[in-house]
């Protein structure tokens, strides 16, 4: 423990005062004042029975070279490094708390609908019934995000501000669709490149306002991206995705879908989304964007039937 | 003891139920978006094709991603694993490309470039792009080439290779058929094997085919469509002038050219 | 003897309101060969003229790329044009990266305006030796920039600078109304007459000295050097222009004399009837 020979009354000042060296090296906190005076007092009269002064020094002094002149850490006890530590320890989103459902995306030959419900889940509890996930961005964009919504707020706010300063040059340049789903993208890559993600699965839908041009794209918190004629994300993925692919397999069909086939489309999967995702609303807003910029709306799944299912075909028994 | 529950559970697969055992959640950074890539060099062209479908679990997301890309300078990549750490791998090295060839005042060759993506690679040795990457290109020489790479930049110029979902599928069929492995000549007994003959870009194209259309039969990650991307070295248009800018040439004087077919979608 | 006590540092004015070492900087300008920018509704054409400072040595580049769709004709200290050219391609690429969108010509313009200034206001610090002229197709069009080491920058149908580059603005001034419409190799033909017209009287525009690049709507910016040029110069001919140019030369041929202030602010081509009529004719 000790590597040179020493006194006893070391010991004993070992003992009774292994606090650490900031108190020994006052400033800092005015808290210490009084253990500091204390330990100032106690090694001069304690040491001073067998020591000069100028011992006293060397003594509690390092003397080896790589900490020469230093307080010794078998006599004051390690270093407190503890107050250099002022921030909170990083911590990483490890999972979604508050939680948004499926968003939709159905391209049509002159434009894009898009549609998510307002509810907000936390857990299993229907937290939030008024949440609005669907942004416009700029003049023909909207952005919708399922997922975290904590982390689709914040990207909001990383687009608001995007596009404030998008408008400082004020000339003719304006972000689009694909510049806006191109930046997201970047975003959420770059922070699971961090191991911090935005907890999101993000459609955005757009017009091309020369050439009326449709663009649907999307992308998730480990920064996938892809395209398609229809896409959907969360439970939609799984029960939108096969009713949109019979209407829109392919560009080609998007070319030949109205828009008004669209918005019907898109309310059929979002009831059967109502139906059968426990995490759904029965209200969602919505957005239409064509070449003449963005429409938007909100509404309640209509003609429910909760009627037992017996009759229906592909549940319970029945002799064909 | 307070450590004893952070000991590996007993049982795989058992998650904690109640509140008040810690529920730790794995995140993991990574993801496979399925797929295949196929690369074949031949004398005088190259060619890497690739499925156009990509999945996530038994999911498929979109049916037309292109997983061949031009990068610059009479080059092609494709990219097969997670299409997100893929197509970052791409933007990073057709910058590359592009810097380079502003930074020189010529193209890139494909060696050059082969080792360049290698050290991009290799940056992210602790975090690596999870993905498998084909270069192609015509040499100095305007001999195809093909050089494949493991994730962390270990690479190797080949005259075939398969990368991705059916990778495994598709490599013996290759065996036998470019380098024609388990061939004999007619009539030797088993004995004596068939000579290796440098095979047209018309056959190759063939067999890149058949090798696609039989991954998609038994691979439920492949298919939707075939991106086939060749290189062949570029023949002067007609009325095109007569002394061209050197800048202009690519290295290996390749022109790039996609063709896009259809493959099964169920 | 006159001596100038105002010229020590880029940010003390004269007690005429002006400051010495950017109008130095602009001088710097007109040591450079001469560049030429033009502009129709579908393309922008760059012509300079290359020298070389000795036999021995090569030609020095006129013409940086920054992009497929930008690129910039430089007059002045080439090396400063490869400080500003790199951070325009900087811009460029991180528009690419970031949005997927070709940087917008006059959005990574005035980022180099803005670096430029800053030169002129800090103590230690000297301007930019060079101008640049700035030839980019963008979403709303194809645009023609000019840039000079005060910060300044303007956006022009025709425009020149460098070594008697006045007698090319001179050119330009006559005939830039026809831009507009004009085909792609005519608008280079035009560039070619304004460029010959600053040459020295037993020089002509060869395929050694004669650099072209010429971006479009639709068409990524393609650059013409050497042998390449020759089709643009064969273009140009004998047609007769010769003798016009003599003519010229003995009436406006541009000094890089003393500098005219006001004169320079509205040299070249500001807007449809804007231009400068006559400028400093002094020899």
């Amino acid at each position: 423990m000790h590597r040179t020979g020493l006194s006893l009354g070391i010991h004993q000042l070992e003992h009774t005062q292994p606090s650490s060296r900031l108190n020994h090296h006052h400033h800092h906190h005015s808290t210490t004042t009084a253990s500091t005076n204390y330990l100032h007092t106690l090694s001069s009269s304690h040491l001073s029975q067998h020591h000069q002064d100028l011992q006293i020094e060397s003594i509690t002094m390092n003397q080896f070279p790589h900490g020469w002149g230093r307080p010794r850490d078998d006599v004051y006890g390690a270093y407190d490094n503890s107050y250099l530590n002022e921030s909170q320890p990083i911590t990483h989103t490890q999972r979604p708390i508050v939680t948004g459902t499926s968003v939709l995306g159905v391209k049509f030959k002159d434009g894009v609908i898009i549609a998510a419900d307002n509810i907000a889940s936390y857990g299993s509890l229907a937290r939030y019934d008024n949440v609005e996930r669907l942004l416009q961005v700029g003049t023909h964009t909207v952005v919708g995000a399922g997922g975290d919504i904590s982390d689709m707020q914040y990207l909001h706010l990383l687009l608001d501000n995007l596009l404030i300063k998008e408008q400082y040059p004020a000339d003719d340049h304006q972000l689009y669709a694909p510049q806006v789903h191109t930046y997201i993208s970047r975003v959420l890559y770059q922070r699971r490149n961090k191991f911090d993600p935005l907890w999101n699965s993000i459609l955005t839908a757009g017009a091309d306002p020369k050439t009326s041009e449709p663009f649907l794209s999307y992308v998730d918190l480990k920064g996938t991206t892809y395209s398609a004629p229809a896409l959907a994300t969360g439970y939609g993925a799984h029960l939108a995705i096969p009713i949109l692919r019979r209407h829109v397999a392919d560009e080609e069909a998007v070319s030949n879908l109205t828009q008004e086939d669209a918005q019907k489309l898109v309310e059929e999967c979002m009831k059967v989304l109502w139906y059968r995702d426990a995490r759904s609303g029965v209200k969602y807003s919505w957005a239409i964007i064509t070449k003449d910029g963005v429409t938007t709306g909100s509404k309640e799944i209509e003609n429910q039937s909760w009627k037992f299912a017996e009759m229906i075909k592909g549940y319970g028994a029945q002799n064909i | 003891m307070a450590s004893s529950y952070l000991l590996p559970h007993s049982q795989p697969n058992v998650h904690p139920t109640t509140a008040s055992q810690p529920r730790q959640h794995h995140w993991s950074p990574y993801t496979e978006n399925g797929g295949c890539i196929l690369g074949i060099a031949g004398k005088d062209y190259v060619i890497i094709a690739g499925d156009t479908r990509s999945s996530e679990g038994y999911s498929i997301n979109t049916r037309t991603a292109r997983k061949v890309y031009d990068i610059g300078s009479g080059l092609i990549l494709g990219v097969v694993g997670m299409s997100a750490d893929g197509e970052e791998l791409v933007r990073k090295v057709a910058r590359k490309i592009d810097d380079y060839k502003r930074n020189h005042d010529k193209h890139i060759t494909v060696a050059a470039a082969a080792v360049m993506l290698s050290r991009i690679l290799y940056q992210k040795r602790f975090f690596p792009y999870y993905c498998q990457p084909l270069l192609g290109g015509l040499d100095e020489e305007g001999v195809g080439a093909i050089y494949s790479y493991d994730y962390v930049g270990s690479f190797e110029r080949e005259q075939s290779r398969a990368y991705g979902a059916a990778a495994s599928l598709i490599t013996p069929f290759l065996d036998n058929q470019i380098n024609f492995k388990n061939q004999f000549v007619p009539g030797s007994n088993g004995e004596e094997p068939r000579p290796k003959v440098d095979l047209s870009k018309e056959q190759v194209e063939k067999i890149v085919k058949d090798a696609f259309t039989s991954a998609v039969e038994r691979h439920i990650e492949v298919g939707d469509g075939l991106q086939l991307v060749t290189i062949v070295k570029g023949v002067r248009a007609e009325g095109e002038e007569e002394d061209e800018d050197e800048r202009e040439k690519t290295a290996g004087g390749g022109v790039i050219s996609e063709v896009m077919s259809d493959l099964k979608k169920d | 003897m006159f001596r100038n006590n105002y010229d020590n540092d880029s940010v003390t004015f004269s007690p005429q309101g002006r400051i010495f070492q950017v109008e130095y900087a602009l001088e710097a300008i007109k040591q450079g060969s001469a560049a030429v920018g033009l502009r129709s509704k579908t393309h922008v054409a760059l012509v300079a003229l290359k020298r070389n400072a000795e036999e021995l040595g090569s030609y020095q580049k006129k013409i940086i790329p920054i992009d497929k769709h930008l690129g910039v004709a430089l007059a002045g200290l080439s090396p400063d044009a490869r400080v500003l050219s790199n951070f325009m391609r900087q811009q460029s690429m991180a528009s690419r990266l970031l949005y997927k969108r070709p940087v917008p010509v006059a959005r990574v313009v005035n980022a180099i305006a803005d670096k430029a200034q800053v030169n002129t206001q800090h103590y230690g610090k000297r301007p930019y030796g060079v101008g640049l002229l700035i030839a980019g197709v963008d979403e709303t069009g194809p645009h023609l920039w000019e840039f000079q080491p005060s910060g300044q920058i303007l956006e022009y149908f025709g425009a020149a600078i460098g070594a008697r580059s006045q007698s090319a603005r001179t050119y330009l001034e006559r005939s830039f109304e026809s831009f507009p419409d004009v085909s792609r190799d005519e608008l280079v033909l035009h560039g070619l007459k304004a460029l010959r017209d600053t040459l020295q009287q037993d020089r002509e525009l060869t395929t050694e000295n004669t650099s072209i690049a010429i971006v479009g709507i639709g068409e990524d910016l393609k650059q013409y050097d050497g042998p390449r040029v020759k089709r643009f110069l064969d273009l140009l001919g004998e047609d007769g222009t010769r003798s016009q140019r003599a003519a010229r030369l003995d009436t406006a041929m541009d000094v890089g004399g003393g500098a005219d202030d006001d004169d320079d602010e509205l040299a070249g081509l500001l807007g449809p009837g804007e231009g400068t009529s006559a400028m400093d004719t002094t020899e």
